[in-house]
C-alpha cells in the first residue's frame, strides 16, 4: 500500500541551513548534509531544500550543495527556490536532485511547467503554491474559526502569492492548481500563508479543496504544531504528504514519532 | 566494472554514488566501446519514453544495449530504463522500445482517490520463482523481508507478456509488475538508489552478482 509521506523542509542560504536546527550531537547544524543524515535516520520519506537567497551568484553554491547531498543520502529530495527556466531545472536534476519545485516562474510563465514536464517527466516537476484566504475580496482575515466547516464543501477562496509571499497574483489557488496539473505538474506543494508559522494546524479547507480538484499528489505545508495536525491533513483533508520545518528542527517531535502516532491512528506510513 | 549508461535522461549520479558506496567500480559513459569492457550495465532514466529511445538511437546506444544483453552481461534497468526494455509504451504512440522483454508499458488511470503519478513509498510483494532448482526468488531481492518499502515515482508501469518474468508486484489501484527478471536481465520500476537501506540491499545483491 502506498504510504503517506512525512517531509522535513530545510531553508538554505548560501549553501547553509538557516532558521537554526537544534539537534543534539550535531557537529555542524548548519551543514545541510549533516542535517539530512539525521532526517534519514529518523526515516523521513523525502526532504525538501528551499534556497531562500536564490540570487544568480548563489546558483553555483546551490549546485555544489545538491551534488554533495546526492552523494551522501540515498533518499529522494526536492530542490526549490529561484528556478527561472529549463536550464535551471536541468542543472539541478543533473546535480542529483530528484525533483524541482517551481513557484513564481510557473505563475509568470505557465508554459514552463509543460515544457519541463515534457522534457524531464511530470514526476520531477513540483509546483509550489503559496495561498492566502480571501473572503469577499477582503484578503488575509480569517472570518470564521479555522477548519470549522469541513463537513460542507468550503466556500472559501484563496489567492496565490509569489516572490516569497510578497506579490499577489489575482490567481485563485484551486484554479491555479488544476491548471498546473493539466500543464503537467507531477505534484503540488501547497503552503497556507495564513497558517504558516502559527502551529494551529494545516489549513484543512485549502488542502481539501485542492486535493479534491487535482488528480496529482498534494503536499500540505504550513501550520504543523501537534501530532493531530498531521493526522487531520492526511486523513480529513486528503493530503498525500505533510511538510514541516521548525517542528522537526527544534526537536519537538522526530519524524519517527509523527509516523508512529499516525500508524497507531491507522494511517499507512513506512516505519 | 559497472557501466552506467549516460544518455542525457536525468539523474544518473545517485545510482553511481549508491553503487560506489557499496564498493563497486563504476563508469558513467555513452561510449559503446567503454560499455563493452564492463561486466555489468545499468540503464537508468527518468523522462519520456519516446525521447529516451530517440536519445539512445542518436547516440548509437541501441546496439550496445542489445549486444550487452546478448553477451549475457548482468543488466539492470531502473524506472524508465526498465520500461525501455519492453516492446512499446502507451506514453508515446508508435514509439518502439528495445523489445528485449515482451510486453508493453501502460499508464495508471487516475480516479477514485488514485493519484497519478504514483509517488512515494510502497511495498514489494515477492513472487516465488520456479526458474531453477533451489532458486526461489529473484537474486536481487535476496534477504529482503516480504512487503519491504521502496520509493516509486512514475505514471507508467510494465505489463509483461510472459508472467514468469515477474519477480515482484506492487499494489496501486491494480497489482502491477514492479520487478522483472529474465536470465541476465533485471528491471525495477522503483528507485533502489533512493530507497534507503532496502534499496542499498538490492544494489548490494546486484554488486555481488559478479
Amino acid at each position: 500500500m502506498l504510504t503517506k509521506r512525512i517531509i522535513p523542509c530545510l531553508d538554505i542560504k548560501e549553501g547553509r541551513v538557516v532558521k537554526g536546527v537544534k539537534f543534539l550531537g550535531l557537529r555542524d547544524a548548519g551543514d545541510p548534509v549533516e542535517v539530512a543524515k539525521v532526517y534519514d535516520r529518523q526515516q523521513a520519506d523525502e526532504l525538501v531544500f528551499l534556497d531562500i537567497t536564490a540570487s544568480f551568484e548563489n546558483r553555483k553554491t546551490l549546485i555544489d550543495l545538491v551534488e554533495d547531498i546526492a552523494k551522501n543520502i540515498f533518499m529522494p529530495f526536492t530542490v526549490g527556490g529561484g528556478i527561472r527556466d529549463i536550464s535551471d531545472i536541468r542543472d539541478l536534476l543533473n546535480a542529483g536532485a530528484d525533483k524541482v519545485s517551481i513557484n513564481s516562474a510557473a505563475v509568470k510563465y505557465p508554459e514552463l511547467i509543460k515544457e519541463a514536464s515534457d522534457k524531464f517527466g511530470s514526476q520531477c516537476i513540483v509546483v509550489a503554491i503559496d495561498a492566502k484566504l480571501i473572503c469577499c475580496g477582503v484578503p488575509s482575515f480569517r472570518l470564521s474559526a479555522p477548519n470549522s466547516n469541513l463537513q460542507a464543501p468550503s466556500q472559501d477562496k484563496w489567492e496565490v502569492f509569489i516572490n516569497g509571499g510578497r506579490t499577489p497574483t489575482e490567481l485563485e489557488a484551486v484554479e491555479w492548481a488544476k491548471n498546473a496539473a493539466e500543464l503537467g505538474a507531477g505534484e503540488i506543494l501547497l503552503t497556507s500563508m495564513d497558517f504558516d508559522g502559527t502551529k494551529d494546524g494545516y489549513d484543512l479547507n485549502l488542502t481539501r479543496a485542492v486535493s479534491d480538484n487535482v488528480s496529482i499528489p498534494v503536499i500540505a505545508s504550513g501550520g504543523a504544531g501537534k501530532l493531530e495536525h498531521f493526522y487531520d491533513a492526511l486523513n480529513k483533508a486528503g493530503a498525500d504528504a505533510c511538510l514541516a520545518a521548525s517542528l522537526f528542527h527544534y526537536g519537538e517531535f522526530t519524524v519517527k514519532q509523527v509516523k508512529e502516532y499516525l500508524k497507531q491512528k491507522g494511517v499507512a506510513v513506512r516505519l | 566494472m559497472t557501466g552506467i549508461i549516460d544518455y542525457g535522461m536525468g539523474n544518473i549520479h545517485s545510482v553511481q554514488k549508491a553503487l560506489e558506496s557499496l564498493g563497486d567500480k563504476t563508469i558513467v559513459t555513452n561510449n559503446p566501446e567503454e560499455l563493452r569492457k564492463c561486466e555489468k550495465i545499468v540503464l537508468p532514466g527518468v523522462g519520456a519514453f519516446a525521447d529516451a529511445m530517440k536519445e539512445l538511437e542518436k547516440q548509437g546506444l541501441v546496439l550496445a544495449v542489445i549486444d550487452a544483453i546478448k553477451n549475457k552481461k548482468i543488466f539492470l534497468g531502473i524506472c524508465l530504463g526498465m520500461q525501455l526494455l519492453f516492446e512499446s509504451s502507451r506514453e508515446s504512440k508508435g514509439a518502439k522500445g528495445l523489445g528485449v522483454l515482451k510486453g508493453e508499458v501502460k499508464k495508471f488511470i487516475p480516479g477514485k482517490g488514485l493519484k497519478v503519478p504514483h509517488m512515494g513509498w510502497n511495498q514489494l510483494n515477492k513472487v516465488i520463482s520456479d526458474k531453477a532448482p533451489g532458486v526461489t526468488e529473484c537474486p536481487l531481492l535476496k534477504g529482503l523481508p516480504e512487503n519491504s518499502y521502496v520509493y516509486f515515482c512514475h505514471s507508467y508501469y510494465p505489463d509483461p507478456k510472459y508472467k514468469e518474468i515477474v519477480s515482484a508486484t506492487t499494489d496501486y489501484g491494480i497489482k502491477f509488475t514492479s520487478v522483472v527478471w529474465q536470465d541476465n536481465i533485471f528491471g525495477m520500476q522503483f528507485h533502489p538508489e533512493k530507497s534507503q537501506a532496502v534499496g542499498l540491499r538490492i544494489l548490494k545483491n546486484f554488486v555481488e552478482l559478479c
